[in-house]
């Protein structure tokens, strides 16, 4: 291969163009001005989003990973711009997605002088990273990113983090490239076990009331056909945790509804009901378990996964299938015989009825009174055909999104599961819209969530990017007037909002808007807002004192599950 | 369950800043490190840490797939002190004048088997490999004639199996590397 002789700055850039990354988002500053210098000269081998703030542009990162597959790339200034990025890292380790941040750092020589704009980023970024190196010499440059890309990307994907100094930036370098394919201490996807396969095959042969709780996992497998087939085969109804969602369309047959705090009731209830339970790529989250004493205990579990530390962390299984579901669903799937649980499935429906009566129909369809969450989300949903990519921040909005939104298509749904960080909304749906530009991004918010990274309405001007961004604004930080209502004796502490007219600071933004407070104008707002293929701000004026139901509250177990009054 | 001690060894590459990744997931999980000793192992280039620790069985199971979980641990294993052949080394520094005047200290030495390493005109500086009761033990036999100093090291350990799992494991590694 020919050599090329390049400052470390140009040689990052020919290190991701080797990596095909095609997209950036970031942010400039003293300690990392040189790589953007070398950018400039690259401008046209990237799309590069400057965000309006560093957590900003990891969020968007983190919308753009979830949604194409890709890893996203960050690149970000030291100090401040390294800190601004710790939350967005949080988020993508505890919800597994693939980053590359880079970020400046200090000469060499100045380390560990309190120099201007230093910080420590290596021991702040390493709890909360799968990998962080610092880079302190231009040769180690094509290395550590090749490593950075396999490690973020292979196995169990999470956040890497390299910090390079400013003269590793400008040291001279020669230029080769090789594709990290092996790092011997680090084995991605463990070895399939033929014995715990046929161990899982045979357990739910004989299983009479098996389920199947879908996670994240499935969909960073590319494995959503290989579970349908698992399911159809042997006949298993199917819960999704939050993440999960979207990894099997909202009407396939044997799926069963969304698992959880806020989850539904049948998929919920009859996690107690169960003899197998077969959880695969999911990680048994304090959300989605309620207490883990009296969780599951009737049955045998099952739990495929990647990650060998996720085996037994929170509950105990009876057969572990370690890989990637794409191999082993398959390789389980064909030692399954064909069964029928037809009696079981159908003990879904009496669930299924109770909530449709006692909740959704109220929620999604009322007739009267203020507008609720759900039917914004619904109309949306039926207004897209359900093929849009559905994007939450965190809070009531999350979760009525969540359980309202409908999908036929899988990775559509980006939302903060594990870390649950507001503001994480808008920069995701920037993210989304450019990794799926042929998508259409539905972006629902609350009125607290959306001010936490409101400045990225301003990355949404620049950049044109299509976003359609639905606020539901009950003037509370809603979930927390949730708890308080409920838990609290109605002290409302702390969560009730002023706020600004939300479409006049779109329109400031040049970004369409409109603010609808009226049941009747509802249809004809989201009809607008979806006319063409810009960004548009749609504010709807939601009951003050909505509450989501079911729920099951914290420290209580699955089947204490609360459907409201 | 019950708590007991184990014995936790790491093995991982040379990278700087392993020791932190490795001490924050004890720490995060409420765990007190007893003690810990970090050193070059019998491989180049590969490090070897050895912890102690008191948990119960189903923890130290997490704790070791954590520290596994770290991109640059090569392997990490727990023992109970039947498993392994272990030893700590404990310094006793002693005045002078302490020494000089009480020929006890003689039979001491001679009964725990302790060496001396130095003798001056100020102090003298005694040496004892055991395990923590003995050090432990001997220091308490000499705290009347005022120890000045006392140190004791972290544990090393040697595991009695027959089997020599790191090797066999970087060999397994190995033999996945495509580009062999
Ligand atoms: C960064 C951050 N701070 C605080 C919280 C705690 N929290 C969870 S939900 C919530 C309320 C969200 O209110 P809003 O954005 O208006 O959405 P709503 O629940 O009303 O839909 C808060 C404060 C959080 N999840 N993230």
């Amino acid at each position: 291969m020919e050599k090329k002789i390049m400052k470390g700055a140009e040689g990052l850039m020919c290190s991701l163009i080797e990596e095909n990354v095609n997209t950036i988002f970031g942010y400039p500053g003293g300690q990392i001005i040189t790589v953007f210098d070398a950018l400039y000269s690259y401008r046209d081998s990237f799309q590069y989003i400057l965000t309006r703030h560093e957590q900003g542009a990891i969020h968007a990162a983190q919308g753009y990973a979830r949604v194409s597959g890709d890893t996203g790339v960050v690149i970000v200034t030291s100090g401040p711009g390294a800190t601004n990025v710790i939350t967005g890292l949080a988020d993508a380790m505890l919800d597994s997605t693939p980053l590359v941040v880079i970020t400046g750092q200090v000469g060499a020589s100045l380390l560990g002088s309190d120099a201007f704009q230093e910080t420590d980023v290596i021991g702040v970024t390493q709890p909360i990273t799968k990998w962080s190196y610092q880079i302190r010499k231009a040769s180690e440059i094509p290395w550590a990113v090749a490593r950075a890309f396999y490690i973020a990307r292979e196995g169990r994907p999470g956040p890497v983090v390299l910090d390079i100094t400013k003269d590793a930036q400008s040291e001279m370098m020669e230029f080769t490239y090789k594709k990290c394919i092996f790092i011997r201490s680090y084995q991605p996807y463990p070895e399939l076990q033929p014995e715990n396969i046929a161990q899982a095959a045979e357990m739910i042969n004989n299983a009479k009331r098996p389920m199947a709780l879908v996670g994240q996992g499935v969909l960073l497998g590319h494995a959503e056909d290989e579970l349908k087939a698992f399911l159809k085969k042997a006949d298993i109804p199917a819960g999704s945790t939050l993440l999960g969602l979207s990894a099997l369309s909202s009407d396939f047959s044997l799926y069963k509804g969304l698992l959880g705090m806020h989850g539904n009731l049948g998929p919920n209830k009859k996690t107690a009901e169960c003899d197998v339970l077969i959880a695969i790529g999911m990680r048994f989250d304090d959300r989605v378990t309620g207490d883990l004493k009296k969780y599951a205990k009737q049955a045998k579990v099952i739990h495929f996964d990647i990650d060998t530390s996720e085996i037994d962390k929170n509950v105990k299984t009876s057969v572990a299938v370690l890989g990637n579901a794409k191999e082993t669903l398959p390789a389980v799937t064909e030692l399954l015989q064909p069964a029928q649980h037809t009696a079981w499935i159908q003990s879904f429906e009496v669930c299924e009825k109770e909530e449709m009566e006692r909740v959704i129909i109220p929620e999604i369809m009322p007739t009267a009174g203020p507008i609720t969450m759900g039917e914004v989300v619904n109309r949306v949903s039926e207004a897209t055909n359900h093929e849009a990519i559905l994007v939450t921040d965190v809070g009531q909005n999350q979760m009525i999104a969540a359980r309202y939104f409908k999908f036929s298509r899988s990775r559509s749904m980006i939302t903060s599961g594990g870390l649950g960080t507001m503001g994480f909304g808008l920069p995701a749906a920037i993210g989304a819209a450019l990794g799926a530009p042929e998508r259409r991004v539905c972006f629902f918010t609350g009125d607290g969530g959306i001010q936490m990274t409101l400045q990225e309405l301003g990355t949404i001007m620049q950049y044109k990017i299509p976003v359609k961004i639905i606020i539901l604004n009950n003037s509370f930080l809603g979930m927390v007037r949730q708890w308080q209502e409920l838990f609290y004796r109605e002290r409302y502490s702390s969560t009730p909002m002023n706020n600004p007219d939300f479409p006049k600071i779109a329109e400031a933004y040049g970004i369409e808007g409109r603010k609808v407070t009226k049941r009747e104008e509802l249809d004809d707002a989201i009809e607008e807002m979806l006319k063409d293929n810009k960004a548009y701000l749609l504010e709807v004026e939601v009951e003050e004192n909505g509450m989501v139901y079911p729920m099951i509250p914290a420290g209580t177990s699955v089947d204490q599950i609360i459907l409201g009054d | 369950m019950e708590k007991i001690l184990y014995t936790i060894t790491v093995y991982t590459e040379n990278f700087v800043g392993l020791l932190n990744q490795i001490t924050i997931i004890f720490t995060r999980r409420q765990i007190n490190i007893e003690s810990l000793t970090v050193s070059k192992s019998s491989i180049p280039g590969i490090h070897k840490f050895t912890i102690t620790a008191e948990t119960d069985l189903e923890m130290v199971k997490k704790v070791v797939k954590q520290i596994e979980k770290r991109i640059d641990v090569l392997k990490a294993f727990y023992h109970t002190d039947d498993d392994v052949i272990y030893q700590e080394v404990a310094l006793y520094k002693i005045g002078a004048e302490a020494l000089l005047d009480n020929p006890e200290i003689e039979s001491i030495v001679r009964k725990y088997n302790a060496r001396i390493l130095e003798v001056n005109r100020s102090y003298g500086v005694l040496e004892l490999s055991g395990h923590t009761e003995e050090t432990q033990e001997l220091f308490e036999r000499l705290k009347e004639f005022h120890v000045l100093q006392f140190v004791r090291s972290g544990r090393i350990a040697i595991t009695k199996s027959t089997v020599e799992r790191l090797s066999d494991f970087l060999a397994e590694m190995e033999a996945r590397n495509p580009d062999r």
